[in-house]
């Protein structure tokens, strides 16, 4: 369950830029390849967000699909999770993209 | 709760050095405010004001109905990735070498560490610090050793993070030169997500669990640069394939190294203690990988 840290960091990051505001909406960019489970984040998300300025706000999520760069052909390789192979045969995977982990903007009162 | 340092969420974090009478500091204490850095307080350029998604009009109607949109972009492990970089420093400064490792619950990490304490406690300063949701069992174990050892509890927490490592260090104060090894908490997931401040992340895998677990934890595997066998004394009795394991292992990480030991009968383990020398004295580890 590192969702409650996550959803403990995007609470204590929200607050802190909307000072005294009250938070009506996040909007988060989670990776498909992230190991973080939207629904898991959505969950610890309200609890976290209890008697803060981000009481009730709602919890938007982006998911990014994973792609990779294979490390032998150059190809492109859309990926749904970390193991994976090129159509060239190889494992030797470079990820580019999947991995975000990251709060895109919050709505403030 | 405090929302500027947020550390109301690890109120039941506790610190423990066994034997010490020094245990247990207050858990709240806000002496850490130098860590985060509020260097962004000034950075929310109000120029979005304006530019509330006008390619999505519900998005404008749904603004104008409500409020401010505040583009933030913001890593959401930015803190403790600046933590584990402030820690990585301090490490760096004092020649440190520290070492993140990571396991499933049982595979014989703290064996593994009471072993290497007993065989290089003469020829290197050894420090030690142990995760766990609860009790300090593993610490009293290391302790019986002769090592010094601060005991983290996680409390609810599933793994260690970078601001519990440097309050571990003020308390455990390892000299320069000396290693410092980290038991993580017992997960293969949770532990690959928070970098420490650590030089290398080691996991450790026992042949009593499934050859497949790099594939089923790719996170963990791919974090790591070491992956220790533990328990090969106990091939000939379990359904174990190693070599399957080490090609499962690199399909996820291509560049893991990989060392086959034994705690308990110390098979293999000496190439577990050159390893730790090479990366001691900062040299690239010698060819010892299976």
């Amino acid at each position: 369950m590192h969702e409650l840290s996550i959803a403990n960091g995007i609470v204590e990051i929200c607050a802190e830029r909307a000072r005294d505001a009250r938070v009506i909406r996040v909007r988060l960019e989670i990776g498909q390849l992230s190991a973080v489970m939207p629904d898991a984040v959505r969950f610890c998300f309200d609890v976290c967000a209890r008697n803060t300025v981000l009481e009730g706000a709602a919890l938007e999520i982006v998911e990014t699909p994973g792609r990779a760069l294979c490390r032998d052909c150059g190809h492109e390789v859309a990926l749904v999770q970390l193991v994976g192979r090129c159509v060239c045969g190889s494992a030797k995977l470079r990820v580019i993209a999947g991995e975000e982990l990251r709060i895109r903007e919050m709505e403030v009162a | 709760m405090c929302t500027t340092c947020g550390c109301s969420d690890k109120q039941d974090v506790s610190y423990t050095m066994p034997g010490a009478h020094t245990h247990s500091p207050d858990g709240h204490a806000h002496n850490h405010d130098h860590a985060h850095s509020h260097d962004h307080d000034h950075d929310h350029g109000h120029s979005h004001d304006h530019s509330h998604g006008h390619t999505d009009p519900r998005a404008a109607l749904h603004a104008g109905m409500h409020g401010r949109t505040v583009v933030l972009e913001q890593e959401i492990l930015a803190k403790n990735q600046a933590l584990a970089e402030r820690n990585r420093g301090w490490f760096e400064g004092r020649e440190v070498l520290a070492l993140n490792l990571m396991s499933s619950p049982g595979s014989g990490k703290t064996s593994l560490l009471e072993r290497t304490i007993r065989a290089l406690r003469d020829e290197m300063r050894i420090y030690v610090v142990e995760g766990d949701q609860a009790t300090s069992n593993d610490a009293e174990r290391i302790r019986a050793t002769g090592c010094a050892v601060i005991q983290v509890n996680t409390g609810t927490g599933c793994h260690l993070e970078a601001d519990m490592l440097a309050r571990g260090m003020q308390q455990l104060k390892p000299p320069p030169g000396s290693l410092v090894l980290i038991e993580n908490v017992g997960n293969l997931v949770c532990p690959a997500l928070f970098d420490l401040g650590e030089r290398a992340k080691v996991v450790v895998v026992s042949v009593t669990e499934g050859e497949d677990k790099p594939i089923k934890y790719p996170h963990m595997f791919r974090a790591c640069r070491l992956m220790l066998i533990n328990k090969i004394d106990l091939l000939p009795h379990v359904r174990f394939d190693v070599d399957r394991c080490i090609a499962y292992a690199r399909e996820v990480n291509p560049d893991i190294e990989v060392l086959r030991v034994s705690a308990e009968t110390g098979e293999g383990i000496e190439a577990w203690y050159q390893w730790l020398r090479h990366e001691l004295v900062g040299q690239q580890p010698a060819d010892h990988a299976v």
